[in-house]
Order: C-alpha cells, then sequence, then structure tokens
C-alpha cells in the first residue's frame, strides 16, 4: 500500500464521521434506477426469445417449383412478393421513359415463359435467387456484404454494401437488382437504400419470427396452383423433401456445380 | 553518347496555363457528373439491372491497364537492360502512377454509395478478386512512386533494378487481376475464359505504350525539345508489335469459341448480328485499334513520318476503348443462357426475350465521367513534368544511349540512368 493511501486511511478514521444521510440517498437512488432499468431487461429477454437465437445450420430454407403446376399468365407470385417486399412503393421518376425504368427498376422475382426449341413444349416458371450453397455473389463481393447466413439464406448487407454491382456480374441467374433511385417510403421488415444492390431474401424476416411460408408461395397457394413448396432442405420430413422425393427435379444451370437451394421440376 | 539531362517542361506560362484550364475543366465537368448520378441515383445513367457496369468502367478499366502498361517503358530499361529506353523510365512511372489515379477514381466515383469507399478499405472479403485489386492497386502506386525515387536520387540509384523488377512483377499482377476481374465469371459465356488474363496484360502493353508515345511527342514537340529517328523507330516498332500480340490474342479467343458447340449463339451474336457491339468489334477492335495501326506502323514511308505515328497511337486508343466497350458491355448485353434448348418467350426481367440482347446506351453523365478520369491523368502529368525534372531535355540519336548496353568487368549492369 502506497503512502498517499495511508495517510488518507488515517484522515478519514479520524476526521469524517459517517454521512448516513447520503448512505441513504445512495440506497434509494440505486433502487429506483433498478426499479426504472429491470422491466425492461425482462421485457426485452421475453419478446427476444425466437430472435435472440442465432440463425442455426441445422435447417436449409428452400423451395421447389413444379412448373407443371405454374400458370401461364399468372403473376401472382410476383404481386405477393412486390407487396411483401416494398417493391411495389417503387416509383418511376418522372423524366424517366417507361422502356428505361422496366430495366432499372427492382425485381426480385420474375415469371419467364419457354419453349423447348426441339418439341415445342411451353414451360412457365418463377426465377428468383437461387439461393446457393456455393453463391458466386458472395466470392465475388469486396465488401463481405453479399452473404450466406447459417440457414442457407443468401442475403446483402445494407451498410457493407458498396454498390459495386460485382455480385450481379457473378449471378448466373441474373437474380439481383440495383436500387438506382432515391425511395420514397419503405418496409420497416424491409430496408432498402439507393446505391445498394438486393435480391429474393426468402422473406428473412418471415423466417426470423418463425413464420411458416414465403410470400410467393402463399400467394401462389391461394390462386389455387401449388407451384411452389417452400421447406427445410435438411429436415427429411418437411413438405418439401417429400415432395422432391416424389417428382423428379433440377437445379437451374446444373453444371455450375452451385448446389442451389431452389429446385425446379419439368424443366 | 553523352550525358542524359532531364529538365521541367518549360513551355511558356500562358500555353502552361491554358493546357492546364483545359484539363481542369474536363475534370471539373467529370466531378459535376458524378456529383450528378450521385445525387439523383444511377437511373440518370444507361446502366440497369442487366448491364449494371457501363461506360464509366470502360474508361476505368482502359486507364487502369494502360497505367500498368505505361511502366513497360521504364521495366525494359531498367529490368531488360536496353539503356536507349531508360531516359524514358521517369516520364513512363510518372504516367503510370497518373493513370491509375485516373481510373480508380471513376471506378469509385461510379460506386452506389461512393461514401462508403471506407467500408471497402477496413472489411475485406478476400475471395473477392477486386479486395485483391484494392492492394495491387495501391501497392503497384506506393512501388512506381519508389521506383522514381530511384531514378531521380543518386541514394536510390542501388535499389533501381530491384525496385524495377518488383515493379515488373506486380504490373503483370495488376494487368492479371484486372483482366481476371472478368475472366472468373462463370455466370456470363463471354467472360468466363482464362485467357483474358494475358489478354488484358497485351492490351495494357499497347495502350499504355500509345499513351505514353503521344504524350512523349506532345511533350517534347511543345517545348521544341528533339526525339531522333532512332528512338521513334524504337517506339513504333514495339508498338506493332504489341497491337499485333493484342490481335493474336482476339483470334485465339474466338476461335475457341467458335470451336465449342455452346458458344455458337454467342459468337454469332458478337460476330455478326450484334448491332453496335459487331460493329465497335470489327471496326473498333479489328480495325482501329488491330489492322490500320499495324498498317502504318509497318508501312515503308508512312512509319516514318511522326505524324504518322501520332496518329497510329491515337488509332490504337480509340480501338482500346472500343475493345473495351465490346468486352465489357458487349458481353453483359448478350442474355445469360439459363435455359439452353430453349427459347425465352416471355420474361419479367430481361432473359434475353426471343435472343435478344439486353438494352444499354451510355448517358451524357457517364462519359463525362470517364473523360474526367482521362483528365485527371493528364493533369497529374502536366503538373508532374512541370514541377519535376521528368524530362529529358533531348532524345536526339546523338544524345540517347547505343542500342544494346555494354557489361562492364564484372559482368553486371551499369548505374541506373
Amino acid at each position: 500500500m502506497g503512502k498517499a493511501t495511508e495517510m488518507n486511511d488515517k484522515t478519514d478514521r479520524t476526521d469524517q464521521a459517517i454521512d448516513s444521510g447520503r448512505r441513504e440517498f445512495i440506497g434509494v437512488a440505486a433502487g429506483v434506477g433498478a426499479a426504472m432499468v429491470a422491466p425492461g431487461v425482462i421485457l426485452h429477454a421475453v419478446a427476444a426469445t425466437p430472435r435472440s437465437q442465432p440463425v442455426s445450420s441445422d435447417v436449409r430454407w428452400g423451395l421447389l417449383v413444379d412448373t407443371a403446376k405454374c400458370a401461364d399468365g399468372c403473376s401472382a407470385c410476383v404481386e405477393a412478393c412486390n407487396e411483401e417486399n416494398g417493391l411495389n412503393l417503387q416509383t418511376k421518376p418522372e423524366r424517366e421513359s417507361d422502356l428505361k425504368w422496366d430495366a432499372q427498376k427492382s425485381v426480385w422475382i420474375r415469371k419467364v415463359k419457354l419453349q423447348d426449341n426441339q418439341t415445342g413444349r411451353i414451360t412457365n416458371l418463377p426465377m428468383m435467387c437461387q439461393h446457393c450453397e456455393h453463391p458466386p455473389c458472395v466470392d465475388v463481393c469486396p465488401t463481405g456484404a453479399s452473404f450466406k447466413r447459417a440457414d442457407g439464406i443468401v442475403m446483402v448487407d445494407r451498410h457493407l454494401c458498396i454498390g459495386c454491382r460485382y455480385c450481379m456480374m457473378a449471378c448466373p441467374y441474373k437474380a439481383r437488382s440495383f436500387i438506382h433511385d432515391e425511395l420514397q417510403g419503405q418496409l420497416t421488415a424491409v430496408p432498402r437504400g439507393k446505391g445498394c444492390v438486393e435480391s429474393c431474401n426468402l422473406c428473412v424476416h418471415r423466417r426470423d419470427y418463425g413464420e411458416a411460408s414465403t410470400a410467393c408461395v402463399d400467394a401462389c397457394a391461394a390462386e389455387g396452383h401449388h407451384a411452389i413448396v417452400f421447406g427445410d432442405l435438411k429436415d427429411p420430413n418437411s413438405p418439401i423433401n417429400q415432395k422432391l422425393r416424389e417428382l423428379p427435379s433440377r437445379q437451374i444451370r446444373e453444371d455450375l456445380e452451385l448446389n442451389t437451394g431452389v429446385r425446379y421440376s419439368g424443366v | 553518347m553523352k550525358r542524359i539531362v532531364y529538365r521541367e517542361w518549360r513551355i511558356p506560362p500562358q500555353r502552361y496555363w491554358s493546357i492546364l484550364g483545359v484539363l481542369a475543366a474536363v475534370v471539373g465537368v467529370g466531378a459535376l457528373a458524378f456529383g450528378y448520378m450521385e445525387h439523383q441515383g444511377h437511373w440518370v445513367t444507361g446502366m440497369n439491372n442487366s448491364v449494371v457496369w457501363g461506360t464509366p468502367h470502360v474508361f476505368a478499366v482502359f486507364l487502369i491497364i494502360s497505367a500498368s502498361g505505361a511502366l513497360n517503358i521504364a521495366s525494359i530499361g531498367t529490368v531488360f537492360h536496353k539503356p536507349i529506353y531508360k531516359p524514358l523510365g521517369r516520364l513512363s512511372g510518372l504516367l503510370a502512377v497518373a493513370l491509375l489515379m485516373g481510373g480508380l477514381l471513376v471506378l469509385v466515383t461510379d460506386l452506389g454509395r461512393p461514401e462508403r469507399l471506407i467500408v471497402a478499405m477496413t472489411h475485406y472479403n478476400f475471395s473477392s478478386i477486386f479486395a485483391w485489386n484494392i492492394f495491387l492497386y495501391t501497392g503497384f502506386m506506393a512501388i512506381v512512386i519508389a521506383y522514381l525515387w530511384t531514378m531521380a536520387d543518386r541514394q536510390g540509384g542501388p535499389f533501381n533494378r530491384s525496385v524495377g523488377i518488383l515493379a515488373l512483377v506486380w504490373r503483370l499482377a495488376l494487368t492479371t487481376g484486372t483482366g481476371s476481374i472478368f475472366g472468373f465469371i462463370v455466370a456470363r459465356q463471354a467472360f468466363d475464359a482464362a485467357i483474358l488474363a494475358p489478354m488484358f496484360v497485351a492490351m495494357s502493353f499497347a495502350y499504355g505504350l500509345a499513351v505514353f508515345i503521344l504524350v512523349l511527342m506532345f511533350a517534347f514537340d511543345d517545348e521544341g525539345r528533339p526525339i531522333g529517328p532512332r528512338m521513334l523507330r524504337r517506339l513504333k516498332n514495339l508498338l506493332a508489335l504489341f497491337v499485333a500480340i493484342v490481335l493474336y490474342f482476339t483470334l485465339i479467343y474466338h476461335l475457341t469459341n467458335l470451336y465449342v458447340a455452346e458458344n455458337d449463339a454467342l459468337e454469332s451474336w458478337l460476330l455478326l448480328k450484334g448491332g453496335i457491339y459487331t460493329f465497335l468489334f470489327w471496326v473498333g477492335w479489328v480495325l482501329i485499334g488491330g489492322l490500320v495501326p499495324l498498317g502504318i506502323l509497318y508501312h515503308p514511308q508512312l512509319s516514318q513520318d511522326r505524324r504518322w505515328i501520332a496518329g497510329a497511337c491515337a488509332l490504337v486508343i480509340v480501338g482500346g476503348l472500343a475493345t473495351m466497350y465490346v468486352i465489357i458491355i458487349g458481353s453483359q448485353a448478350f442474355p445469360i443462357q439459363m435455359f439452353p434448348g430453349r427459347t425465352v418467350l416471355e420474361s419479367g426481367f430481361f432473359d434475353g426475350v426471343n435472343g435478344q440482347a439486353a438494352p444499354y446506351w451510355p448517358t451524357i453523365p457517364e462519359i463525362l465521367l470517364g473523360l474526367g478520369g482521362v483528365g485527371v491523368g493528364l493533369l497529374i502529368t502536366v503538373v508532374g513534368v512541370r514541377v519535376l525534372q521528368f524530362l529529358p531535355e533531348s532524345l536526339a540519336d546523338d544524345v540517347v544511349p547505343i542500342d544494346e548496353e555494354t557489361l562492364d568487368e564484372s559482368g553486371s549492369a551499369p548505374k541506373p540512368a
């Protein structure tokens, strides 16, 4: 113990009587403080139970599209996605031509109609981010903004994205969009921002609240088509796996060996 | 052979300041274009979700590969012991740094979130070639500045060759990295080819040298410093060789694609039916950037005339920009083949309906931004040669060192320029 402290101790003992008023004040202050903070701590703990858990790799979310059931001319999935993620709030800048805006506005899911060159057979299907196991967009992103969650969802961290668009160059499915214009009004659950890249995230906000499916799947079912199934690819008993066992299916651009989380039947 | 004396660029102040003024105006307009694009968002450009990299990238990549190419002259002098090139080493280094600065500025100002540049410098994903390039580019500048010091300062002299070798290796890595930005992209057919990396190296040789010769001729002519026919012959022969190598790589790239059935659609589109891209390929890349300058540079009479040589350099640059346009934009415009054997009849996102290419047309702000980058490169060069001793007083035949150096008794190279 240093000399200075020794001296202080001495003066404390000899010169100062115990100040009971101060002790009482500290006690009351501590009590009031605890009373104010405690409910917050407890409420936080209660509300956070499902969301505070880290995303687990025990599941891998995916989709199965049964193209035989995907109806020509139906765009329920596209509209539902736009509504769910606030893409319908996009407005064309005044001076912009329609054609250019079509090429610049954000699209997370789109309908594609194909014809086989040999047989003439027509196929309809929705295309979106394929949530690859080895996503090229994640490989090329310089800052790591483009990332894959433990549960297989590929998405963009909007705080890290610098808007270089290298991921859009690298995506074999043309699944990503760049936000070309200022945004007015956006949904709390789906933050977006000018100058960043975005794409389908399998309704990640729904995942975090433990909901059962995605907007596109619900809309397709509501139309009575049931062409898209959502589920856990790792759970052998999940509806998507049961369906995958039943139907022949494949990945788009299978040769790239990206092991996509979105599978197609009848393509 | 006389001692090489370097002097600042001493054109009359009036002329100097007007050159500076013009360049500053070009840079200023580029800055305004950046402000406009940044404030409005990228919808004011021609870029879209199909063609995500546009005209700014054409200029940026051209400038970046020209930068590494411009350094070649210094490398030939120091690393490969060709004394005739040594008097040009300093300008070569300066141009390399200046052009790289210009190119990088264009790249950075085209980002969707340029204010987040700090994020790019603090968060790295090392599987990204972009992330490697951040180090390759900054490292290149540092090494070339050190290289310039070894050329210009007596104390740096002993390190000249070792720094020169490092700079050579680094510039090859840099251009390989730039080519690999495209070459490693498996998603798009026109990229996804390892040959793009060496092809970019060859292009950097040609474009960098063309820019170098033009800047050298302009600076010397403007002040009345002489360039002898011997030096000019060397430079123009070198340029012709590099242009021929670019044509060779172009040929191999397309022959490989033509041989493989899956690329038939791409090749028939690019070589025959691609509209502006077909035109730019044949007229810009092959003719203006390749065959015509080659014809001039090997022509017995025309190649003796320095105006024709300057013209050939200008053609190589114009052809180079066309080449970048075809490689960067054309490769994106050609639709991604997601469903081989099928035709896309309808799509909500431009998936190449009936084989149609994606729409893109450059806009004025994009072009001005790109030219701003060129302006930055030239501005740095003009200031550099004015305030520091970058340019040799004379490159006349009786001044420049002999073509082949003589080794001294110890068998090592003589002291650096």
